[in-house]
């Protein structure tokens, strides 16, 4: 099944889904395995994987640092590609790459892709590719059905919306606020009418993401978001109490 | 600019280059900016320019994005272009009035790019103008501690901070740091419209080392008596291998495109000056005994 189907037949058992993040290799790809195992255990509908990047710009300082300690500690993209490899063999939820376009470029678009695709990854989340320069990612990405997940942000206009939302499948990553990740959202009255603005642009599930990180602010999104994502909160988690506060939290969300 | 304006500015610089550039951080503060220096990274322009991107994503509603070089997304390297291109149009004006025709070669340091860019534009056209951009060595190719993008084999095809070009990476995308006695040419990427000028043939690219900067700087301001930066000493290196094969009707332009006042303490640290340390340890005393 492909993503967006995958996402709307989850959708038409709970009232909002959850999409987790984390940056691969850090701390370390045991600690990975052993997040991913409880996300999946406490209903994480969608993981992205984030391949450490040394110029991850839409990052906040959370992320930013993880990237670049994974990096530091010697992670490699093959690495990541086998962990990826390992974990959508024995988890039966989408699994995402998250990454710079640099990563996919340097490795070859199009390998990248065929690669992601035997590996059983379903999409992927490139925040510095704008359509208009990705015309082989998307051609690749539509030939091998996997889903090249677009970006709206409360500065896109309706038009841009619509045109991003032409290129995009499986869902429509809606940063919730102008900024990067990791920091407080206010869910008032002109989010309200962004995120109306991004469903009238698109019949595709919208996640919300950016400032994500209580069962408050995943409340606030149902009934308005298909999915909400959490990201630096997990991060941050697993860097102040261990791996073993993941579960817990996630199953107080919703 | 801000301060003429009256514009609140925020400046995102290395904190590696804060510290040895601390006079410009000195003047910025005074002209009235709020200088911020960003630890992530290697501690440069690369790690700025990301923080600055961050900012303005942040603030876009309130606040402009002013890059200092011919990278980034588009329209950026286009714009600064525009901006810089003064310079060739001055130089070229000035070449033909004092020298009567136009300079057989045309010099310029090269990090991102602007000074070059500014002074190449007045050139592009004249086919008989070779125009030269030197890039940092560093402690030499050979150690891998340059940032050499052009004029050796390091460098390869990437995309990142919103533009692409050649890029000072591993095998993987990740860009590796560089390293330069110049903080303006300490730079892993290059301008784009740079990196095609190489391409199509239209800029030779070579390089000069720290140590042969300092040798040049020491050589021009004692024969020319001017102080030029050390970023901009790197094309005077240049422009001093390659003089000697010109004939005596010749010219060449070196863009001059900083002052070297603000790399007084690496000049000084460079020559070990003796009497500039003992003045720094007694101004270090006088203030400690505040």
């Amino acid at each position: 099944m492909q993503l967006t189907d995958t996402i709307r037949a989850r959708k038409a058992q709970k009232d909002i889904l959850l999409m987790t993040h984390l940056v691969l290799g850090y701390p370390s790809f045991a600690v990975n395995r052993e997040v991913i195992g409880q996300m999946v255990e406490n209903g994480v509908d969608v993981i992205e994987l984030q391949i450490p990047f040394s110029e991850p710009v839409a990052d906040g300082p959370m992320i930013l640092k993880a990237n670049q300690e994974a990096i530091a500690s010697g992670v490699k993209v093959r690495e990541c590609l086998d962990f990826a490899a390992e974990m959508a063999a024995c988890h039966p939820i989408p699994f995402l790459f998250m990454t710079y376009y640099n990563i996919l470029f340097k490795y070859g678009v199009g390998d990248f892709i065929k690669k992601s695709k035997e590996i059983g990854i379903q999409g992927f989340i490139v925040p510095d590719l704008p359509p208009e320069e990705g015309e082989e990612y998307l051609r690749l990405c539509g030939e091998h059905g996997l889903a090249p997940i677009q970006i709206f942000a409360p500065t896109s206009s309706e038009e841009r919306m619509r045109t991003l939302a032409g290129h995009g499948q499986g869902f429509i990553y809606c940063v919730a606020r102008r900024g990067v990740t990791g920091s407080k959202t206010e869910f008032d009255r002109p989010f309200n009418d962004y995120l109306a603005r991004c469903r009238r642009a698109t019949e595709l599930p919208l996640a919300v993401g950016f400032g994500i990180s209580s069962r408050e602010d995943v409340a606030a999104l149902r009934g308005k978001a298909d999915l909400a994502v959490i990201g630096t909160a997990t991060i941050r988690l697993v860097e102040e109490q261990g791996p073993e506060a993941v579960g817990p939290f996630l199953a107080g969300l919703r | 600019m801000a301060a003429k304006f009256g514009f609140a500015c925020t400046i995102y610089m290395g904190a590696e280059d804060v510290h040895r550039q601390r006079p410009n951080v000195f003047w910025m503060e005074k002209l009235g900016a709020t200088v911020v220096p960003v630890t992530t990274g290697s501690k440069t322009l690369k790690d700025a320019i990301n923080e600055a991107f961050r900012d303005w994503v942040s603030n876009m509603d309130t606040t402009h994005y002013v890059m200092g070089t011919v990278c980034g997304p588009h329209p950026f390297p286009e714009m600064v272009a525009w901006f810089q291109s003064i310079i060739g149009k001055e130089a070229r004006q000035q070449i033909l009035k004092s020298f009567g025709r136009l300079p057989a070669r045309v010099y310029a340091c090269v990090g991102g790019g602007s000074n070059a860019m500014g002074i190449f534009q007045g050139f592009l056209d004249e086919k008989d103008v070779e125009l030269i951009g030197v890039e940092a060595g560093g402690k030499g190719i050979a150690t891998g501690k340059h940032a050499v993008r052009l004029a050796a084999q390091d460098a390869s095809p990437g995309v990142a901070q919103g533009y692409k070009t050649m890029f000072l990476q591993d095998s993987d995308g990740q860009m590796l740091d560089t390293h330069s006695v110049a903080a303006g040419l300490d730079y892993v990427g290059v301008s784009p419209i740079l990196t095609d000028l190489w391409e199509r043939g239209r800029v030779r690219f070579e390089a000069a080392t720290d140590q042969e900067v300092m040798a040049a700087l020491d050589l021009t301001i004692k024969k020319e008596g001017i102080i030029p930066a050390l970023e901009s000493t790197h094309a005077f290196v240049q422009a001093f291998k390659e003089a000697g094969s010109l004939s005596p009707d010749q010219a060449i332009i070196i863009n001059q495109s900083g002052r070297g006042d603000k790399d007084i303490f690496t000049i000084a640290h460079a020559f070990a000056d003796p009497s500039w340390k003992a003045f720094i340890r007694e101004k270090g005393a006088e203030y400690a005994a505040y």
